[in-house]
């Protein structure tokens, strides 16, 4: 290998950048998509632990005659893999419904806006 | 019963989860109410003979899909997480009880069957986080009981707008405390190559001393202490509480936070291991200094909060303060502190909530400028209030007196400086907790009501439910056999058995 | 191989690229398709790592279903970022202490697809050997997934479920409007919102003709995929978010009503409860019959058969439930911005 880390390396490149749109934008919808991107990493993350070098997708396939067993890659984190992204539209969705609700309810998606209507709300 | 007791971990969870599929398809108001609280009081139950079985016969294992670990996915329950089922189920039923009349008055009629659904997600989410012996399997019911609590303190947004704000912040929040979360549990996979909890442990003492697991332990700490909201993490909880309709404040005040001081503990003694996380590196050194500074700066700014509810969520956070010092002084009797205000805190705060949800329910309004001479106005849902507070600030015979003292007692453990030093930080801090309890005395007590305000209670539906948990946090504070025996018995189990 | 390596690295230098412009570019639509190609980007490497349906998924929600969400609210809320480009000191530290963290831990790591890992040696080689003949699966994820760790798969339709209840109750509240307030127009009434939400347009002929053509053979695909899942990547996840596409589609192209004449509102609600129901109803009955919860070897007299009928159920239960959540999400944001029917009032 030339790279042996280099997977984790652009994962952590994807989850910094995802943070700091997460911590950084005030746009409520930017905040989402950086959420979505910080998750995204996490998921490279896991698929790449479960990588075997020469390895073949976990389906069962029948050796030509002759030729060498397969290896499998590791099933397992595929599969928690997809319950994260199975859990990572549903936070997604939840929080534009929300986006959506304070858009109506403050006429704005920005966040410092909604905090100064906000402290006025406590007079 | 064989049937039902070979069964019961699985079927403490599935019942609600099934339920609230149930729930949300059921119309009006009364119909999903009452199989709310039905199922809720049958988790009750379930929990109280998973209790009572495991300290007398030791740890309960089930094999779901009788799968054997670390294949397929365990359902461990011990005298620990036993004891937190009861607290859970027990709380969410109160508060159920309690429910009825409060939500009719915040949720409109259309929306309750999906309203109890959500809380009865909330609970399975909780409960399954609780019982469950698979460390990816904790993040999946993490994400049920998160999303369901965003959705629950979106709920109040007919009576506040910003309840919206509130579920959002939480929402982005929470999320990045479970992915953290989940950094955590990959990097224990990559070096263990196992998700079962148990088994991580049993292969942890190879692996402990590498960089990943040092990584692994910082990321679930910090995940989990970002959803226990220990101070600095702490700025989603007062929103969230404050805008929440008033059951789900009192719900995951007694619930929600505990679930999170349970997985702190969990991961500390069980997966890590005492000697590890307090002696190889020293979580303590961080978890400490945090504690003690957000239970004194939570305290100070409860203070100056112009709402109840906010008032009383700043008090939740500086409590949470009292409950992770109890865990990082890393003594038997700090843990056995820290459980038993786990439970003590459960009760009094959920009262104090409720019998601030009666005075929204009468008066439309937790402000405190709205709520002069509420004593007069409301006398029996004040009282139950005041008689709170006192739990809160530990005075003797009520349950704060008797977490406080144990937390006392396992600082002074510690030795001279330290031990003298943290005692006076919880004295000081219980002084300001008698100072922001006073605030809401003498609004509610010596301020005449505005003009042309009668006398109006909350309904009795309320006020029984309410005055349980008042009454309920006395007999806990004079006779402490079960929250102080569970909590013994939790503790000796944990550092018996590792 | 080294070609292959080439496409690797260039895939992933194709996702930095995508996730900085995420980050600095101003206008969300562009941010969002931007997220949508950096999805679809990571579908390709998950096929190099070999993890087919996983990128069948993400390929599926992270470019489909998740993009069509960000377009449909940005119709509501407006696509603008406010502020200029400002670096913020105090998360930026944040990131970089966390990054230095996880780099810190990769230096012990076990190198990179190595099959000495521990990843690989302790529990993975049970569900490679022995489930093609314990389940009777070819597709191992499908085995892992629906049975060895089953009850994850059930709560994460039970999440599914969640969010689609959740998504109703929130945006089926109205607003209380305070006496005197104007009515706000929401952005979707003119220009391009409205076809972008759904309501339908009576007179553009190619994609009336093109989505008839097109959505029995995505309907048919989701079939497939639900039900070769055994076989090949897909199962009920995947065939679930592919069948609301195909009903999405519709809904663009003729209109929500119609949609809805197919699929009303309440129909969607009770087939999402009634997915879980199914889910959980195998479950239970592996109780009844004297196993465990999920034990679906006890469903038929030979355990093999058993469990070919337990995976076929729960894939139909999540298949179920996500296709009616994906769906009951979609019409709760169109609803939110149908000027007829839905306004508050």
């Amino acid at each position: 290998m030339y790279f042996s880390y280099f997977n984790y390396w652009i994962c952590i490149i994807l989850l910094m950048i995802g943070l700091y749109t997460v911590m950084s934008r005030s746009n409520l919808v930017k905040k989402l998509i950086g959420l979505s991107l910080f998750q995204i990493s996490v998921f490279l993350f896991y698929i790449s632990m479960g990588k075997i070098s020469g390895g073949t997708a976990p389906i069962v396939v029948e050796a030509l005659e002759g030729a060498p067993e397969p290896v499998y890659s590791n099933p397992l984190p595929h599969v928690l893999i997809l319950t994260a992204i199975v859990v990572g539209v549903a936070t997604t969705a939840l929080g534009l419904s929300l986006v959506v609700r304070i858009k109506e309810a403050f006429g704005t998606i920005d966040e410092d806006e909604i905090l100064e209507l906000e402290s006025e709300e406590d007079k | 019963m064989v049937f039902l007791s070979t069964h019961l971990p699985i079927l403490t969870v599935v019942i609600p989860l099934l339920s609230a599929a149930v729930c949300a398809l059921l119309k009006g108001k009364n119909l999903p109410w009452a199989l709310t609280t039905i199922i809720s009081a049958i988790s009750f139950l379930m929990s109280i003979q998973l209790l009572l079985e495991v300290n007398v016969s030791g740890p309960i294992s089930y094999e779901l899909g009788s799968w054997a670990p670390p294949w397929g996915i365990e359902y461990l329950v011990d005298p620990l997480n036993a004891f937190l089922l009861l607290i859970i189920s027990g709380i969410s039923t109160g508060v159920l009880l309690y429910a009825r009349d409060s939500i009719a008055s915040e949720v409109p009629e259309k929306q309750q069957g999906l309203f109890y659904a959500a809380y009865l997600l909330a609970l399975t989410g909780m409960l399954g986080i609780c019982i469950t012996g698979d460390a990816f399997n904790i993040f999946v019911f993490l994400e049920i009981m998160s999303l369901s609590s965003y959705v629950l303190i979106a709920a109040g947004a007919p009576q506040d707008k910003r309840a919206l704000t509130a579920a959002y912040q939480y929402l982005i929040i929470g999320t990045v405390g479970a992915t953290f979360f989940l950094i955590g549990v990959g990097l224990l996979y990559v070096m263990t190559g196992t998700l079962n909890l148990a088994d991580i442990a049993s292969r942890f003492s190879e692996i402990e001393d590498t960089r990943p697991i040092r990584a692994a332990v910082g990321f679930l700490v910090v995940g989990i202490v970002i959803k226990l909201a220990l101070f600095p993490f702490h700025v989603w909880l007062p929103n969230g509480y404050t805008y929440a309709p008033s059951v789900v404040t009192a719900f995951f005040a007694g619930t929600a936070t505990k679930v999170s001081v349970y997985l702190l503990i969990r991961f500390i003694y069980t997966v890590f291991g005492g000697d590890y996380s307090f002696g190889i590196i020293d979580l303590a050194d961080i978890l400490l200094p945090l504690a003690v500074i957000g239970f004194l700066s939570m305290s100070a700014v409860a203070i100056f909060q112009k709402n109840i509810k906010r008032l009383l969520a700043y008090s939740s956070v500086a409590q949470l303060g009292y409950m992770v010092l109890g865990i990082s002084l890393a003594s038997e009797s700090g843990l056995t502190a820290s459980l038993v205000h786990v439970f003590n805190h459960a009760i009094v705060k959920t009262g104090l909530f409720l019998s601030v949800g009666c005075m929204f329910y009468a008066v439309g309004s937790v402000y405190l400028k709205d709520l002069e001479g509420i004593g007069q106005r409301m006398p029996i849902t004040t009282f139950g209030f005041v008689l709170g507070g006192l739990g809160l600030i530990g005075v003797p015979l009520t349950p704060g007196f008797i977490s406080k003292w144990y937390l006392i007692l396992a600082a002074l453990e510690k030795g001279s400086y330290l031990g003298y030093a943290l005692v006076t930080a919880v004295l000081v801090s219980s002084l300001l907790a008698v100072i922001y309890i006073w605030r809401v005395v003498e609004v509610a007590y010596f301020r005449s009501p505005p003009e042309g305000t009668e006398k109006a209670e909350a309904p009795l539906s309320m006020l029984v439910p309410c005055w349980i948990f008042i009454l309920g946090s006395f007999y806990f504070g004079i006779d402490t056999t079960i929250n102080v025996g569970f909590a013994e018995a939790a503790t000796s189990f944990l550092l018996g058995g590792s | 191989m080294v070609i292959a390596q080439f496409i690797d690295i260039f895939l992933m230098f194709l996702l930095v690229a995508g996730a900085l412009t995420v980050l600095t570019v101003r206008n969300l639509f562009v941010a969002t398709m931007m997220l949508g190609i950096v999805s679809f980007v990571m579908a390709l490497v998950f096929i190099s790592l070999d993890a087919v349906d996983v990128a069948f998924t993400e390929a599926a929600v992270g470019a489909g279903i998740s993009t069509v969400l960000y377009i449909g609210t940005l119709a509501l809320v407006g696509s603008e970022e406010k502020a200029g480009i400002k670096i913020a000191p105090a998360p930026m530290a944040i990131c970089l202490a966390v990054g230095a963290v996880l780099v810190y831990a990769t230096y012990q790591m076990p190198s990179y697809g190595n099959a000495d890992n521990p990843v690989h040696t302790h529990v993975a080689p049970r569900y490679i050997q022995v489930s093609p003949t314990e389940i009777g699966v070819p597709n191992m994820v499908t085995s892992v997934l629906s049975s060895y760790r089953g009850f994850d798969t059930f709560g994460e339709t039970t999440v599914v479920f969640t969010a689609g209840i959740g998504v109703l109750l929130i945006l089926s509240q109205r607003r209380r409007r305070k006496p005197g307030e104007e009515e706000e127009k929401p952005a979707a009434r003119n220009g391009h919102g409205r076809n972008l939400l759904g309501i339908g347009s009576d007179h553009d002929l190619i994609p009336h003709v093109i989505a008839k053509l097109l959505i029995p053979f995505i309907l048919l695909f989701a079939l497939y995929v639900q039900f070769h899942g055994d076989y090949g990547p897909g199962g009920g996840f995947q065939a679930g978010v592919i069948f609301a596409a195909g009903f999405i589609l519709y809904a663009l192209i003729f209109g929500l009503q119609l949609a809805q004449r197919v699929l009303s509102q309440n129909a969607v609600l009770y087939l999402i409860a009634f997915g879980v129901l199914l889910y959980g109803g195998v479950g239970v009955v592996g109780i009844l019959l004297g196993g465990n919860f999920l034990d679906y070897n006890v469903l038929s007299s030979d355990p093999v058969s058993g469990q070919h009928l337990g995976i076929l159920l729960i894939e139909l239960g999540v298949g179920i439930t996500v296709a009616a959540a994906m769906l009951a999400i979609y019409y709760a944001f169109v609803g939110r911005a149908d000027p007829v029917s839905k306004l508050p009032d």
